[in-house]
């Protein structure tokens, strides 16, 4: 029975994204696989880096430390990818498959819509993230503080938001261009490589780029989770990244939510709904 | 007792069918496409072309009755049908369901319409089971009863229960198109647009989903509103039918009338076909439409 609209209906509705998602995540499983291998590979060639540098650049340097400082950065962009790549391909699955209009027929918010494709990408997030991360641990001994393994976990938890609002946005990339959105998204994520200091401190970009850098939740995650990790736990470095990403976070999500029904408005006036990819 | 009779449609949404007995009112509505310049650096040697996909097209259906749309590839049907589904603006004119309009209360009016087109447009590599239970999910329907009703709505429409839980991939055409009709069905829509629903199926399915839209209106109360190149598709199942042709209305009735009144203007004895009436209102045969398409000529 079609139940009156309410908040309870809103997040069932929510629901049916994750379980499509899950769904299509077992039906492709060896495509999850390799993709999986593709994340793992790419983040033990980053954290062997810091086994060379002390041959190639002909300096000592604390290994263990550098290990840890580039298992941060690749393990927390295994996952901001993940979430970002995750949402962005929710919309391109239902391009690629020509069901988009039906979706986007079905009586629910926009929200529900956006915020489904978002929960289910934290949860595949975390979840690949988590496997990198017992490969990382296989290869390497990072040396981290144990304490300070819960507060960079709210500080991920609280930076996710930020990213489901950068991750929106991009969402209507492939909303509007059938073809290449999924792929324009890349550069969204490429940029925010660049200017966030995922593998090196944001001091050693330009001047000019490390202004970016400030409005990049990747910045405040990567120093916070570094701080908690590698520094002395204080409440001031918490709430250094905190503050700046729950403000993001309230801006991006809102603004992408907002984005996205635009774009939809606009693909509604030109036609541009009917395309299949 | 054929299949499609023993159809069930849960009615869980008698709640909110509307009491007026005007189901659909389309008034001088318009849709154009294109026109707008590419950025160029270069001067554009001729202007931008300019589609008009349903030009000044105004039509009323009544509560419980089928109304057919019968054009060629290219008239304006399926434009008109995403008007009619909130998944296009119109530039011009208004239409409302059953009293709502359909851009200021799109929210309203998809919980009382849903929608199949040429293609099934499902998730291939899910079975029919899961891509039914995301539309259910999305509808807010309950689960339990919701796999109930597709197995019962799936069987019915002669899906062996043993091929439910299969990819929709493994599935022949004429049977994905059944999984996008029983999609519909699952909704209790009281407005059903089924926009070329049985192009591209052999017999036996065009036949199963034509008795299946007879029986809709017949024991369901649902409008149907049906567009389709397929004269005798028209003639069987529609009570009333308009020919459009280049995005307008040329003519519209019962196919009785039309015929009628084409027989009337030849002087001729013999009962003409709905396909001489098409030829006659629009001065070409859907053979020539299709050949203008296969040419690249038409829009």
């Amino acid at each position: 029975m079609i139940a009156n609209p309410s908040v309870w209906r809103e997040v069932k509705a929510s629901y049916a994204l994750v379980e499509r998602n899950i769904n299509l995540s077992k039906r492709y499983w060896g495509w999850e696989v390799a993709f999986l291998v593709y994340t793992c590979a790419q983040a033990l060639a980053i954290i062997f880096i810091a086994k060379a540098v002390p041959s190639v650049a002909g300096v000592k340097v604390d290994t263990n430390r550098f290990v840890t400082y580039l298992a941060i950065g690749a393990l927390t962009w295994s996952y901001m990818a993940s979430l970002f790549m995750c949402i962005a391909e929710s919309v391109q699955w239902e391009r690629w498959e020509g069901t988009i209009e039906y979706t986007l027929m079905a009586p629910i918010t926009r929200l529900t819509y956006v915020l489904g494709s978002c929960l289910f990408a934290i949860i595949y997030g975390l979840a690949r993230t988590a496997v990198v991360l017992v490969v990382v641990i296989l290869f390497f001994h990072p040396a981290a503080n144990p304490a300070g393994f819960a507060p960079a976990a709210l500080i991920v938890g609280v930076g996710s938001v930020s990213f489901v609002g950068i991750g929106i946005m991009a969402a209507t990339l492939p909303l509007l261009f059938t073809e290449k959105g999924a792929q324009m998204t890349y550069v969204i994520e490429a940029c925010l490589l660049l200017v966030s200091g995922v593998y090196f401190p944001v001091s050693a970009l330009p001047a000019g780029l490390q202004l970016f850098s400030h409005v990049s939740p990747a910045t405040y995650i990567l120093t916070g989770a570094r701080a908690m990790l590698l520094g002395h736990i204080t409440g001031s470095a918490l709430a250094e990244s905190l503050v700046p990403l729950a403000v993001i976070g309230i801006v991006s999500v809102p603004l992408g939510v907002w984005l996205f029904a635009t774009a939809e408005h606009f693909a509604k006036r030109t036609g541009r709904l009917k395309r299949a990819g | 007792m054929s299949v499609v009779t023993d159809l069930h449609i849960p009615d869980g949404a008698i709640a909110l069918r509307p009491s007026t007995d005007q189901a659909l009112n389309v008034e001088h509505i318009t849709k154009r496409f294109g026109g707008k310049a590419k950025l160029s650096l270069k001067k554009a040697k001729k202007p931008p072309k300019v589609v008009m996909a349903v030009d000044d097209v105004s039509f009323q259906v009544r509560r419980g009755e089928i109304y057919g749309v019968l054009g060629a590839n290219g008239s304006g049907k399926s434009t008109l049908i995403r008007l009619l589904a909130t998944l296009l603006y119109p530039d011009s004119g208004n239409a409302s369901i059953f009293g709502l309009d359909v851009v200021d209360q799109a929210a309203d009016i998809k919980r009382l319409i849903n929608r199949v087109s040429v293609e099934a447009s499902l998730f291939k590599k899910l079975s029919a089971m899961e891509n039914l239970m995301y539309a259910a999910r999305l509808y807010g329907l309950d689960s339990a009863p919701a796999r109930k009703d597709i197995v019962r709505i799936l069987t019915g429409l002669g899906i062996a229960e043993s091929r439910i839980r299969q990819p929709v991939e493994k599935m022949s055409r004429g049977m994905q198109q059944k999984v996008a009709i029983a999609r519909a069905l699952l909704t209790s829509p009281v407005l059903l647009l089924l926009d070329e629903p049985t192009t591209g199926l052999d017999p036996r399915s065009k036949k199963d989903v034509e008795e299946l839209v007879l029986n809709l209106r017949n024991t369901h109360d649902a409008t149907i509103l049906l567009t389709s190149h397929d004269m005798h598709e028209a003639d069987t199942l529609c009570d009333r039918l308009a020919i459009v042709d280049k995005g307008r209305i040329v003519v519209e009735g019962t196919p009785q009338e039309l015929k009628d009144a084409h027989r009337l203007q030849h002087g001729s004895r013999d009962e003409p076909t709905l396909e001489d009436v098409f030829m006659e209102v629009t001065g070409r045969s859907l053979e020539d439409d299709e050949e203008e398409d296969a040419n690249g000529e038409s829009s």
